[in-house]
């Protein structure tokens, strides 16, 4: 199971962070008024599971028709506001699960990606695994968090809470394969109304984590939106990674035994 | 379990182990899963029940389930049942876990003694006690028999502010316990919300609530948004708009604001705050020009062949004012606006509009309002009418004159929104509307908020009501009202003016006995000429066996008006030492109402102040931490004010309705017990009432009479003795002779045989079932959802809906049938309940004489006017005209470019010590406050803060009071994002972090850049975050027909930094005034 | 114009509201094109606009949680333990017994105070034993944890025997395991944060096992030069002379690969550490191979060479750390990476990464900082 974010139709009411709070009992996040036009959450953490991006860009979206009076002279470039839910991917292929040492991390019969709180002792490692920037320590508590998919909702058929929450559609959640087909069919009706800037992100099995369980409709680059713009889980080169520390290890070996065949026998009386 | 067997347990469930066996050699599924895991179970499965709910916060009513857990609430979610809100819930919806069960509600009662400096607890019941004791002492000492020779029976003493946030049973008894003890400044939200569109669609169609429901909107071809954040303010209700859209709808804003609105919609116009009378004149001006107006529809259903008296003279003829100003007095005589020959009575709005009018200086007397409806027969019947509509003074006529220079280049002029972006919406608009197509409006307080706010919704109403909108599927006016009862407060009034179902309180003068009231107020045709019968129906259910045809159905117990006893009122009579006592029964005004000083100034003025709430708002703590603190105005220890706080219970300890934006009234149930001394407001009042009425028990005091006879004998239950909701929702509907609950209105009858709390919401406990709890799934109704909870009135959700079919009663367009006329059964029927007598034949025209209903004929769908017309005109009910026409607000930085007369001529405006206006337009000064000012709201919080302020979850969102300034003015002031800024206006000064966006536009108006700025008002200095409040900034300019607050355009001036702290505050706002030589008379006067 | 009907018998055409479309049913005003967008009146981009590459400059990635001294110090005393277990070997079989003692007793220390490192630095101390909970291939830190577990008794036994006396064959047997654990040691700790998604770490991931390995031998022999007779060191004068200017040359040659992920290695508090390590490595490595038979030049060169390679890994961790807070550290390779692809594909872009014209990203305007 994943998530379809269509950030096209997303009003950025943050219905979904606040529900994912509240479902989750995730503590509140600080109270820092950032100027990043509405977005005071600033990024996912350890106590924000789903994170509303707000843009401010002067150029249009399809033929909208924005606000900006010709007089200023900037409708001559457009101006369009881009709102956007992340939320932990859900990969295929999950570099945080795949470091995990103590199996905290594990894959869900959802094929979700979920930590365990019982068994996390806080070794920190998934944090920098993680390519999108999604898992993170909790303070005061030393545990890792993030968006479990709302696995205990799931396990009796609910619908997450954020998903639910919101008002538009935005997030719609269902078996990946048929939220697959519903992008393709979104996006080919959004190309075909003229809104070329459309485009589906994370949603291939063939990227660098075998697509995401949560993919999103973008209208901008991912970077735009605070996300990676091809993310490879990093165990990818885990195999080549253990080769070369065999490698090295040998060479280790061999220079220390090089060094003590060079520095020549040693007599307990030489010095005398 | 012994160790050894522990500890082979251990083993075998050592995941490594696992690994191996589960097929899982990576260790990444199944082998590492933990018992906590396995064991993992959501609350909403193992909670001991669900509860079903609404939510506390906006109009939408979207419906809520809530988890129950060893009685205790554990989740609030979204009810996948609604046809509304269909399981989703917006930011605060979905932080009402944390609003009921958060650590920030109070659970104690709290006394603040006179000059004390802190705080001390109280005991529930002797608090409730002393409040009775001061409720009687005050009352008894300030009571009046008379005022100025005239019978009134009241007290002015004491006021009471809130009701949007209650349920409608809470309101009901609060509205009958203080009009039976004299206490006739009892008001709420609604007044500071959205008062101007009972006024605005009630004078047009003759109910003053949304014509339309939110799922109707997926019908539409078009969607204007003008005045409102649709998806900001009504973010659930919003998800009609998209389904619109993904019809194939275009959805337009204007705003003066690119708001999140705005990025959803297809045309964004930026408009000048204030200015959209003159952007839908300029519309109509389009459709009438281009004739675009929907012929059949004009004809038949609207006013547009009405003759106008000669005497009629319209603004465009008199420099801006129309006929009839008594300049001195800042009042209009609206008697040469009436219908030629025919005197009529508004449905609602101002019908007491003449009141302050000296009688004999007007044109005619027919105008009075003790005349209307009632003259000689021979004024009842046809109005004069000329259906070629070429009669020069026929209503069609008059308004083609009036809007004719509303044109592309004038709409630039005032706006500032050049003629192709205007031209643009124009098209939008006609070619969307039709036979087969249908335009909505929605609107909000971006209109209701204005010095002309009332005559904002009037323009809308012309407009949809010349495109043929009214009444159709997809069509309408869709007023999104504010609170979760917003609605319901208006209809069960915690107003001044109003008694339950808008039937009008009592003025002095005039309404001596039952008969005058009813000659004074009813209309001779349409529904309001039933009126004896609901009037006389609610004195029995107020007054039960004492009310009887002797004496005039204790007629005589309400108190009396004499004039506008508004909440500004009242702030404006604390400060003078009238009022001694006040109830804020879930408002704050020290942060929501205009002129935040003068509101807490005024409060330091009372002897006692009874606050109940959920947290210590600012209008309980002022005393000790006010800004006027601060700044020295204020001293604690010299403020003589006794202050009560009492804990109040939330929607989920409470059964109650709430009625939501469309009228919908919608039962929640208690989930479990308040805590602590937190009670319902339905408690309070019940017991506040039993505690009065018991003390003064055995008073042969006539003054006593009211209360003592008074109905009160509510049945409770629970340890805490929780009066029965439902018991009081019974008498809201009403009985008959024996007790047997009514299923219509038309039952009630005007000999004391019925009683009814509200006619209105007659039908609501039909057959004596809880009709409001009603809750059929969505997916087992059509798109009406018509057994989903129930609508006032009668269950229709549509209203006019008669309109939707054409003369003959078919749908004017095969895509757009809602009701229609089954010629076979001879009956209305349709999707919705017909607003229209379902017997009454499209061919039916009533015979001469006829009166009541009977007197409207089969085309007449608008069944609440007099004439069963729309009114494209309003001959009466409207204190500031008869059309709608382009005035700037109080303070502007434009001289209006329509006319020499700069402001509405009878706009309400006080000048007093702390309500110093800025000048205006050329006026000497203006440019020290140069800058426009709105205020709005953001999705995040909720009005004035006290339930998302004091929420963790949401306060995150949006931790700081902010100002959105465009690049353009950041550039100029050198305001940087995320800095701070100073705005300053002439009454006061705050500061705000900076927001820096090209969402906001300068506009330029007559080759003048105008910059505009916007602040969100929710923050106050308590909660989790706190900041200075928008309303510091605000003055006190009203709209004259209801009174309502211009917080929605004015002027200021904004510079870089913080402000100054102490008296320096109080220096720096003096130094500006002194600059732009603002004095008592500024902005003073009807001509100015 | 909607498609939606309510006929008399009902509603047709319903749509979610998911699959609205803004800007497409945009209503044209007279003489003016239908769709604003399409005919130019809006212009891109201003010519010269840098491409923006993030969101209001915010890191992509979250900052590592790891701190300093616990994981660059464990990085360390890691290397030097692993290494420092086979040198224990070496000079066991040579006879050099005081090396051979000095050294054992050295594995042992680092390896403890690295253990204690590790646990300081665990968010939940208590829950240390659950790293092995579980064997993970595809975890570093769990191939680590056992290793350890294996590793760090062995050192402690091998150390315990040759001090006491006691047990020589365990002893014996203790130090052949720790000799045969201690290269995987030394050198897992490269795959442990290069597997990881920070640019400065993942980026060198080719790199690190050897600069790891070089690092870890010029430690243990500086060490051993500090903490064994000149007569028992001279194996060690070479290692650590050697080791230590491999150490610098394999960590250039690793920047050098990272393309602009090098700059994380020349900024701020890594470019300090690395200055610094390479400064001591260098000096080290000359004082050392020149020292003749001089006890207090191979001291100093020693414990040059020794905080050169703990400077290393200091720095190595803080460039990972600084790295991971620049979006345009994880953005740009992954551009790069992308455009080689197209470029490779060929003409046609792939019809999930449309990258026509009017699909360049843009600056995010809300900031004005
Ligand atoms: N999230 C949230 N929802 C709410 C509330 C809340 O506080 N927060 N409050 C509830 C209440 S009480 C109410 S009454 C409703 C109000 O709902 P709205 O009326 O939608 O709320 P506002 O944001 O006050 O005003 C709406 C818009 O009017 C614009 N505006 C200001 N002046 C003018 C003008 O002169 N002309 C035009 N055309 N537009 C103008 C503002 O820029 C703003 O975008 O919302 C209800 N829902
Ligand atoms: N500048 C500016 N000012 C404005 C507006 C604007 O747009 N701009 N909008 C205006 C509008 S539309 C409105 S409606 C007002 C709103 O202004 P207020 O009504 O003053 O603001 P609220 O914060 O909603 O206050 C309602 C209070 O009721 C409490 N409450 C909730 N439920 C209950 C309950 O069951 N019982 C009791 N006893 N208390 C309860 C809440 O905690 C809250 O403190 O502000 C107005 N002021
Ligand atoms: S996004 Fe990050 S945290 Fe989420 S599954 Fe992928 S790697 Fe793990
Ligand atoms: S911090 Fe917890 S979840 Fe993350 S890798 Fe370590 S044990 Fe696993
Ligand atoms: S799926 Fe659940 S845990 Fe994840 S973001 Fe949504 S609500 Fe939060
Ligand atoms: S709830 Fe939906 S619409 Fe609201 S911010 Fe989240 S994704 Fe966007
Ligand atoms: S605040 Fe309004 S829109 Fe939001 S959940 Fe409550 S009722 Fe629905
Ligand atoms: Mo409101």
């Amino acid at each position: 199971m994943g998530f379809f974010t269509d950030t096209s139709v997303c009003i950025g009411c943050k219905a979904c962070e606040v529900a994912c709070k509240e479902w989750n009992h995730v503590p509140e996040d600080g109270l820092v008024f950032t100027g990043m036009s509405y977005d005071n959450t600033q990024g996912l953490s350890a106590d924000t599971w789903r994170h509303v991006a707000f843009i401010e860009q002067r150029k249009p979206l399809a033929g909208q028709v924005p606000g900006r009076d010709e007089t200023t002279g900037a409708v001559a470039e457009g101006l369009r506001w881009l709102m956007a839910s992340d939320v932990c991917k859900h990969c295929t292929e999950a570099a945080c699960l795949d470091v995990c040492p103590t199996g905290a991390l594990f894959r869900t019969e959802f094929g979700t990606v979920v930590v365990q709180e019982d068994v996390c002792n806080g070794c920190g490692y998934c944090v920098p695994a993680c390519p999108y920037g999604v898992i993170d320590k909790r303070h005061g508590d030393g545990r890792m968090w993030k968006c479990t998919l709302c696995y205990d909702r799931l396990s009796v058929g609910t619908e997450p809470a954020c998903a639910k929450a919101c008002p538009t559609d935005s997030i719609q959640f269902g078996p990946l394969e048929e939220l697959r087909q519903r992008a393709d069919r979104r996006l080919q009706q959004m190309h075909a109304s003229g809104v070329t800037d459309a485009r589906l992100y994370g949603h291939d099995p063939n990227d660098g984590v075998g697509g995401d369980g949560a993919f999103f409709l973008l209208l901008d680059e991912p970077e735009v939106y605070g996300l990676p713009p091809d993310p490879v889980v990093t165990t990818r080169d885990l195999p080549a990674m253990w080769k070369l520390v065999g490698v090295a290890a040998v060479s280790l070996v061999s220079s220390i035994a090089a060094s003590f065949l060079a520095g020549g026998s040693y007599r307990a009386g030489a010095r005398k | 379990m012994s160790p050894r067997s522990a500890k082979s347990k251990l083993l075998a469930n050592w995941p490594v182990l696992h690994q191996l066996r589960h097929g899982d050699p990576f260790g990444r599924g199944i082998a590492v899963k933990s018992e906590t895991s396995a064991k993992l179970q959501p609350r909403t499965i193992t909670a001991d029940k669900v509860v079903k709910s609404v939510c506390p916060y906006c109009g939408v009513g979207c419906g809520q389930n809530v988890y129950v857990k060893n009685e205790k609430v554990v989740q609030i979610e979204g009810d996948p049942d609604s046809p509304i809100s269909r399981g989703r819930l917006c930011p605060k919806g979905s932080a009402s876990l944390e609003l009921t069960t958060g650590p920030s509600r109070r659970h104690h009662v709290m006394y603040r003694r006179p000059h004390s400096a802190e705080w001390e607890r109280l005991p529930l019941d002797q608090a409730l006690d002393m409040v009775a004791d001061r409720v009687i002492k005050t009352r008894r000492e300030h009571w009046e028999w008379e005022h100025e020779g005239k019978y009134v029976r009241r007290t002015m003493s004491i006021a009471s502010l809130g009701g949007a946030t209650l349920d409608n049973e809470e309101n009901y008894l609060i509205k009958k316990l203080w009009t039976a003890l004299g206490i006739v400044q009892v008001e709420n939200q609604a007044r500071v919300c959205h008062s101007s569109t009972v006024a605005g669609l009630g004078t047009s169609f003759g109910r003053g609530g949304a014509t339309t429901f939110m799922q109707d909107l997926q019908h539409s071809d078009c969607i204007v948004i003008e005045g409102s954040s649709f998806a900001e303010a009504h973010p659930v209700g919003f998800q009609w708009v998209m389904e619109a859209k993904a019809r194939g709808a275009t959805v337009v804003h204007v705003d003066p604001r690119f708001s999140r609105t705005s990025a959803l919609a297809d045309l964004h116009v930026p408009i000048r705050a204030g200015s959209d009378i003159a952007f839908l004149g300029g519309i109509i001006n389009y459709v009438l020009q281009n004739d675009k107006w929907f012929h059949e529809y004009v004809l038949n259903f609207t006013n547009a062949s009405h003759i106008i008296r000669e005497e009629f003279a319209d603004a465009e003829d008199l420099g801006g004012v129309f006929s009839g100003l008594d300049a001195e007095k800042g009042h209009y005589d609206t008697g040469t606006w009436q219908y030629e020959g025919m005197p009529v009575q508004s449905a609602s709005g101002n019908r007491d509009a003449q009141y302050d009018r000296p009688r004999k200086s007007s044109v005619s007397g027919s105008g009075k309002p003790e005349s209307h409806g009632s003259g000689g027969a021979g004024l009842a019947g046809e109005p004069e009418r000329d259906l070629t509509l070429r009669h020069p003074r026929c209503v069609f006529q008059i308004l083609k004159h009036h809007y004719e220079r509303y044109t592309p280049e004038m709409v630039r002029d005032i706006c500032g929104v050049e003629p192709e972006l205007f031209l643009r919406v124009c098209t939008a608009v006609t070619e969307n509307s039709g036979r087969d197509k249908t335009t909505a409006f929605a609107y909000a307080v971006g209109w209701t908020q204005h010095t002309t706010g009332a005559q904002f919704i009037r323009a809308c109403s012309v407009l949809q009501l010349l495109l043929g909108n009214i009444g159709r599927p997809g069509g309408g006016i869709q007023a999104l009202r504010g609170h979760a009862s917003i609605q319901g407060s208006t209809d069960i009034p915690t107003l001044f003016n109003l008694l339950p179902g808008y039937l009008p309180m009592p003025h002095a003068h005039e309404h001596e006995s039952l008969d005058d009231y009813v000659r004074g107020e009813g209309t001779e045709k349409g529904f309001w000429g039933s009126m004896r019968n609901y009037m006389v129906s609610l004195l029995k259910a107020w007054w039960g066996p004492a009310a009887s045809a002797d004496n005039d159905f204790c007629f005589g117990y309400l108190p009396r008006l004499t004039g506008s006893h508004s909440t500004y009122d009242t702030v404006m009579a604390q400060l003078d030492g009238k009022v001694k006592g006040y109830f804020l029964m879930g408002e704050n005004p020290a942060v929501g109402s205009a002129n935040g000083k003068m509101q807490r100034l005024g409060m330091a003025n009372l002897e006692w102040l009874v606050v109940r709430d959920f947290s210590l708002i600012e209008s309980a703590t002022w005393w000790k931490d006010s800004p006027e603190v601060a700044t020295g105005e204020l001293r604690t220890e010299d403020i003589a004010t006794e202050v009560f706080f009492f804990p109040a219970a939330s929607h989920t300890e409470k059964n109650g309705s709430f009625t939501n934006t469309n009228r919908l009234l919608q039962w929640h149930w208690e989930a479990v017990e308040p805590e602590g001394e937190a009670r319902s407001d339905l408690w309070f009042m019940y017991h506040l009432g039993r505690k009065i009425r018991q003390k003064l028990a055995g008073s042969t005091d006539p003054v006593d009479a009211p209360v003592l006879e008074l109905t009160w004998d509510y049945p409770t239950e629970g340890r805490i003795e929780e009066p029965k909701a439902q018991a009081v929702l019974a008498e809201i509907n009403g009985f008959d002779a024996d007790g047997s609950p009514l299923a219509s209105y038309q039952q009630l009858n005007d000999d004391g045989s019925t009683a009814c709390g509200c006619w209105i919401y007659c039908g609501v406990y039909a057959d004596g079932i809880n009709q409001a709890a009603r809750r059929k799934p969505d997916k087992e109704q059509d798109w009406v959802g018509a057994e989903w909870c129930w609508a006032w009135p009668a269950n229709r959700r549509e209203l006019y809906n008669r309109a939707s079919a054409d003369p003959e009663g078919k749908p004017w367009g095969y895509n757009k049938a809602l009701i229609w006329w089954d010629e076979d059964k001879a009956l209305w029927t349709g999707h919705d309940i017909p607003d229209f007598d379902a017997t009454k034949s499209p061919y039916y025209r009533p015979p001469a004489g006829a009166r009541a209903a009977e007197a409207l004929s089969g085309i007449d769908p608008f069944i609440m006017q007099a004439d069963g017309k729309g009114w494209l005109y309003v001959p009466a009910g409207l204190t500031d005209g008869p059309l709608p026409t382009h005035y700037e607000p109080q303070e502007s930085p434009v001289t209006n470019p329509l006319y020499k007369q700069q402001r509405n001529p009878v706009r309400q405006h006080f000048s007093r010590e702390h309500n110093r206006y800025n000048p205006s337009g050329d006026e000497q000064g203006a440019d020290v406050y140069p800058v426009v000012v709105t205020t709005y709201r953001l999705t995040e919080h909720f009005t004035a803060g006290g339930m998302s302020r004091w929420v963790s979850y949401l306060s995150e969102l949006q931790p700081e009071m902010f100002v959105e300034v465009s690049p353009e003015l950041a550039a100029e002031r050198g305001l940087e994002n995320g800095g701070w800024a100073t705005i300053i206006t002439a009454r006061n000064a705050i500061e705000a972090r900076v927001l820096v966006t090209p969402r906001m536009v300068p506009v330029r108006i007559d080759g003048k850049v105008v910059h505009q700025i916007a602040l969100p008002f929710h923050w106050g200095h308590n909660g989790y975050t706190q900041g200075d409040s928008a309303n510091d900034l605000t003055s006190l300019a009203l709209d004259p027909n209801v009174h309502i607050q211009e917080v929605k355009a004015l002027t200021a001036e904004i510079r870089a930094g913080r402000r100054p702290r102490g008296p320096a505050l109080v220096e720096l706002v003096e130094q500006y005034r002194e600059r732009a030589g603002v004095t008592a008379q500024t902005g003073m006067g009807a001509l100015s | 114009m909607s498609i939606s009907e309510v006929t008399k018998d009902g509603v047709h055409n319903g749509r979610p509201p998911g699959e609205a479309t803004t800007g497409v049913n945009v209503p044209g005003g007279p003489g003016t094109p239908d769709h604003p967008g399409a005919d130019g009146r809006y212009q891109r981009r201003r010519r010269g606009e840098p491409t923006p590459t993030s969101y209001y400059g915010q890191p992509i990635l979250n900052k590592p949680v790891w701190g300093a001294p616990d994981i660059p110090g464990y990085l360390f005393l890691g290397g030097l333990a692993g290494a420092g277990s086979v040198i224990s070997a070496a000079a066991q079989l040579t006879a050099r017994c005081r090396l051979a003692r000095a050294s054992k007793v050295a594995n042992a220390t680092a390896i403890g105070l690295s253990l204690v490192a590790l646990v300081h630095d665990l968010g939940r101390r208590g829950r240390f034993l659950n790293m092995l909970r579980v064997f993970k291939v595809t975890s570093p830190m769990s191939v680590g944890s056992w290793l350890l577990a294996g590793f760090a008794p062995a050192t402690m036994a091998s150390a315990f025997c040759d001090v006491t006396g006691l047990l020589r064959p365990v002893g014996a047997l203790a130090t052949t395991g720790a000799a045969v654990l201690g290269p995987g040691v030394a050198t897992y700790t490269a795959a442990l944060i290069s597997d990881t998604a920070v640019p400065a770490w993942h980026e060198g991931h080719r790199m690190m096992p050897f600069v790891f390995a070089s690092s870890a031998a010029a430690s243990a022999a500086g060490l051993g030069l500090v903490a064994a007779p000149v007569a028992e060191t001279a194996p060690l004068k070479l290692l650590a002379g050697c080791a230590a200017l491999g150490e610098l040359a394999l960590t250039k040659t690793m920047e050098e690969r990272m393309g602009v992920v090098k700059e994380a290695y020349h900024q701020g508090k890594a470019q300090k550490l690395m200055r610094g390590s390479e400064v001591l490595l260098a000096a080290g490595a000359a004082i050392v191979l020149t020292s003749g038979r001089s006890r207090a030049r191979r001291t100093v060169g020693g414990l040059s060479v020794l905080a050169g390679s703990a400077l290393t890994r200091f720095g190595i961790f803080e460039a990972g750390v600084a790295s991971a807070q620049d979006p345009k550290y994880t953005v740009g390779p992954q551009r790069e990476r992308l455009k080689n692809r197209q470029d490779i594909a060929g003409a046609q872009p792939a019809p999930t990464q449309r990258l026509d014209a009017t699909a360049l990203p843009e600056a995010p305007l809300g900031g004005y900082q």
